[in-house]
């Protein structure tokens, strides 16, 4: 009896089977005590089998499929188990050949040919061709599918139009099997970043058979045939996923640790207290430090911060007065010490933002935005009708519940604004679901806002702020804007592109500022690198786990007596280290 | 048997109120399963999306579908009742985890969070009656007092205090038990020492006050008077009737076992089914909430009527007809 202990089973045997006991409506509770007792002592003596690496990978993946997951940690697992043309570098998460050894691109940069290599399989051991491209990449595009990602396919020809039901024939999309090996890609423009969108989990492979034969729930039916380094030996809601090296895969002599799990945890108290107590090796998600900590732990050694790609900004609903006035927008947004918020509120190696691409992002250096200029502030907010703040509406300032960094950002730009322009704001704090649609409907006045980087090019943050863009949500409509980005993203020349794109985000970020970035996000992975080796931190926080693997990997044991690290000091007072809740 | 009968037939009404009230509550909250930060490529995407669901359907026909009571005509013109749905048992898909079916999550969940609140209720009994008979036994010495202080003190700090506290020294400091997760019996321990506490607490309480009351009945009075030992006085005659106040506590016991593993389970980062009302709530999937909600209601019922039988079997006076 496994009393509902968690048990990972064999492959044949299904995902996620568990074996146990129903409540038994015993008709004396002393019955059900001895029942009870028996059971338990039965259950838990289950030695759970080792991983050679334990990950603690953020929160519950939604879903492991590349053509419905949104979430970035399901995007970690899910790439492990699914390839793509191409894969990221461990060391900066650049595209490198996957499955495709070599690829051509023409002249005009609009059509790629790219040639897989021969010797590929499917974990299960059919082979792997170029047809398996065309249906995972039509299946992201069908409309009928609601891949809420299918825009990361609108490059390709008529990509968009199929989509959108206006093209039925799907032959007619920019993505063709020459033959077995040969795969011909054909893009509206051409896409400076489409090789890094190639490996992006979207335009991963997924198993055609599997999927026809059981529909959503293709991925707890065993065996999943996978194309990346691993499969998926279970999965078990809020417990954990383990993956299995998958043999079959081209470069499985790389792959350097054969099981893996990891484990889902979105309270940063409990990471900490997993890794310092030696059952997780690796904490890789950014919200899995205790803010409260963070000024002790940023000084170990297995702390390791970096640039990431990401801006936290604020927007503004310039459908609403006075924020339809871009100078009142600049007045606002140049009274904001960012240094301040950084130094003193977020604390986690976080830089104030100018732009909002960040500086790290590749072939791109974005322009000076506005800085913090009281006086200027002052002048601008006079001549958009309101000197010294007279007459200025008091206003509502949005954000949500998630983190108690957003209201504590609030609360220092409410002072800032109050301080300098004599503007009243209130802070408006919603739930986030209920936040997302205030957003979402443009229900507020300035709202508090992010966003992450798909793939290291500007474009994946400066689309968004095209007019009819569903992330836009500011009611900011700009036709020089969009005429910028699209130009731009029709260039072959990188630096004529990149003026354009700097054009444009000068409208963006000084000029019309319907937005004031921040600062730029910094991640925080912690594992030990003596023990721990082939992470690399790098701007998109890509770490394929294919290459990372533990020094002198020695079996683990379920005792946590035996897993008691007593070499591993505990770097900080006890009373630090509690979980909350 | 026709006691039994009589309230499993009640059941059906109040499950389909419960239910009710737990689907229009849900879909009145503003927000829904699939608003997410990042919108989707186009605003058709999460129409089709919606549609997949029923979203797109008035409130009543999804409610209907959810309990499979739902007639559609099919293109051969007659009317077919749509799949699946409750009365088939059937949960339905989970709007948030994708890949997986409610009736999966809570396959997977509900025996580890069942598993927990046995133990949890195993050492609050084990631990209540016997602290609570000896208080009653020492009444007025220095135990009485001591036993009293510690159930108090179990009574009052809550869980969210007693957990992070059970961590810090046990897991951390002295690393006898790990700090969190679910998979061995050294797993189990601090996690039922901290939702049990509570329950022990009130359970001495409760013991010893019927215990005290027991011993002053004449039938106790008669079993010494016919020369049995002290012994067999308290475990044979005393006992039974003094548990009685516990199994009558037990009902309400259970159901605070149910609601305190949301907490517990949260604390220990533990696979139940407990986590997943208060995160499905957070992130509408209706689907989800609403089953466990269900599944919860009818834990209760069946455990109420499980405690009123064991009721009927220790006291000889009550009898259900």
């Amino acid at each position: 009896m496994s009393f509902g202990l968690l048990e990972i089973t064999d492959r044949v045997d299904g995902v996620d089977q568990l074996s146990g006991p129903q409540f038994l409506p015993a008709k004396q509770i002393l019955w059900l005590l001895a029942v009870v007792a028996i059971l338990a002592s039965a259950g838990c003596t289950h030695p759970q089998p080792g991983a050679d690496l334990v990950i603690i990978n953020g929160a519950e993946p939604e879903s492991l499929d590349p053509a419905v997951l949104t979430g970035e940690a399901d995007g970690r697992v899910a790439l492990e188990l699914f390839a793509g043309l191409t894969r990221y570098d461990p060391s900066d998460a650049r595209p490198i050949p996957d499955l495709a050894e070599s690829w051509d691109l023409t002249a005009d940069g609009k059509v790629y040919t790219f040639h897989l290599r021969t010797n590929l399989v499917w974990s299960t051991g059919e082979p792997i061709t170029a047809d398996d491209f065309v249906y995972s990449w039509l299946r992201v595009l069908n409309r009928s599918n609601a891949a809420e990602y299918a825009g990361q396919l609108f490059y390709l020809k008529n990509g968009e139009a199929y989509n959108a039901g206006q093209i039925k024939d799907p032959s007619q999309v920019g993505v063709m099997a020459l033959d077995h090996h040969t795969l011909r890609v054909e893009l509206i423009h051409p896409t400076a970043f489409f090789l890094d969108l190639c490996t992006y989990v979207t335009l991963r492979i997924v198993p055609r058979q599997a999927i026809e034969r059981n529909g959503d729930r293709w991925l707890m039916i065993q065996p999943v045939p996978c194309s990346g380094p691993y499969e998926l030996a279970a999965w078990r809601v809020n417990d954990r996923i383990r993956l299995r090296k998958n043999p079959r895969y081209w470069d499985a002599a790389n792959t350097k640790s054969e099981i893996v799990d990891l484990l889902p945890c979105t309270s940063a108290n409990t990471a900490l207290n997993l890794y310092e107590t030696g059952v997780a090796d690796v904490v890789w998600d950014k919200n899995l430090v205790p803010v409260e900590l963070l000024d002790v732990l940023l000084k170990r050694p297995d702390f390791h911060s970096f640039s990431y790609l990401g801006t936290y900004f604020i927007r503004f609903n310039v459908t609403r007065k006075p924020f339809g006035d871009p100078r009142v927008r600049q007045a606002l947004a140049l009274v904001i010490d960012k240094r301040r918020i950084v130094e003193k509120i977020t604390k986690g190696g976080e830089r104030a933002a100018s732009s909002y691409t960040p500086p790290w992002i590749h072939g791109y250096s974005p322009p000076d935005g506005l800085g913090f200029d009281p006086e200027l502030a002052r002048k601008l907010l006079a001549q958009g009708g309101f000197p010294d703040g007279k007459g200025f509406p008091s206003f509502e300032y949005l954000c949500d519940t998630t983190s108690r960094l957003h209201e504590q950002i609030a609360i220092e730009l409410q002072d800032m604004w109050r301080r300098e322009l004599g503007l009243h704001a209130r802070i408006r704090k919603l739930e986030w679901k209920t936040y997302l649609r205030a957003q979402g409907e443009l229900d507020y006045d300035l709202s508090r806002s992010s966003w992450i980087g798909d793939y290291n090019d500007p474009n994946t943050f400066l689309d968004m702020f095209m007019s009819n863009n569903g992330n836009n949500r500011t009611g900011w409509s700009e036709a020089r804007y969009d005429a910028l980005v699209r130009d731009a993203n029709a260039q072959v020349d990188h630096e004529q592109r990149a003026r354009l794109l700097q054009q444009a985000e000068i409208l963006l970020v000084r000029e019309e500022a319907p937005i004031v970035p921040l600062y730029y996000y910094a991640g925080l992975e912690y594992y030990d690198t003596n023990r721990i080796k082939g992470i690399f931190p790098n701007v998109l926080s890509q770490n394929p786990i294919r290459s990372i693997y533990k020094v002198s990997a020695q079996p683990r044991a379920s005792n946590p007596k035996s897993e008691g690290s007593a070499a591993r000091e505990t770097h900080f007072a006890d009373g630090q280290l509690t979980t909350d809740n | 048997m026709f006691y039994s009968l009589k309230r499993l037939a009640f059941t059906i009404p109040l499950m389909l109120l419960i239910s009710f009230l737990a689907f229009e509550l849900l879909h009145v909250a503003p927000g829904g399963p699939f608003d997410k930060e990042r919108a989707p490529a186009s605003p058709e995407i999460k129409r089709v999306l919606e549609a997949k669901f029923h979203l797109n359907e008035s409130i009543g026909k999804q409610y209907l579908r959810y309990l499979g009571l739902l007639w559609e005509k099919t293109p051969d013109g007659k009317w077919r009742r749509v799949d699946g749905g409750l009365i088939a048992g059937d949960f339905g898909p989970s709007m948030k985890y994708r890949n997986h079916t409610v009736n999966d999550i809570i396959s997977q969940g509900l025996p580890v969070s069942m598993a927990l609140g046995a133990l949890a209720f195993c050492f609050a009994v084990g631990l209540g009656i016997p602290l609570g008979v000896f208080a009653a036994i020492r009444k007025g010495d220095w135990q009485d007092y001591a036993v009293s202080l510690l159930a108090l003190l179990a009574i009052c700090i809550p869980a969210l205090v007693i957990g992070p506290m059970l961590i810090m020294h046990f897991a951390i400091q002295w690393r006898w038990f790990p700090v969190a997760l679910w998979g061995s019996v050294w797993h189990a321990v601090l996690p039922t020492l901290t939702l049990g506490l509570y329950f022990a607490g009130k359970i001495s309480r409760l013991m010893r006050e019927g215990m005290l009351t027991t011993l002053h009945a004449e039938f106790i009075t008669t079993a010494r008077a016919k020369g049995l030992s002290e012994t067999a006085v308290m475990l044979k005659h005393a006992l039974r009737l003094a548990v009685l106040p516990v199994v009558s506590y037990s009902g309400p016991l259970l159901a605070d076992l149910l609601t305190g593993s949301f907490v517990v389970e949260n604390i220990f980062q533990i696979p139940g089914i407990g986590v997943f009302l208060v995160n499905g709530t957070l992130n509408r999937d209706y689907t989800m909430v609403v089953g466990l909600v269900v599944l919860y209601a009818l834990l209760l019922l069946g455990l109420n009527l499980v405690v009123d039988l064991a009721y009927s079997l220790l006291d000889p006076r009550v009898r259900y007809e």
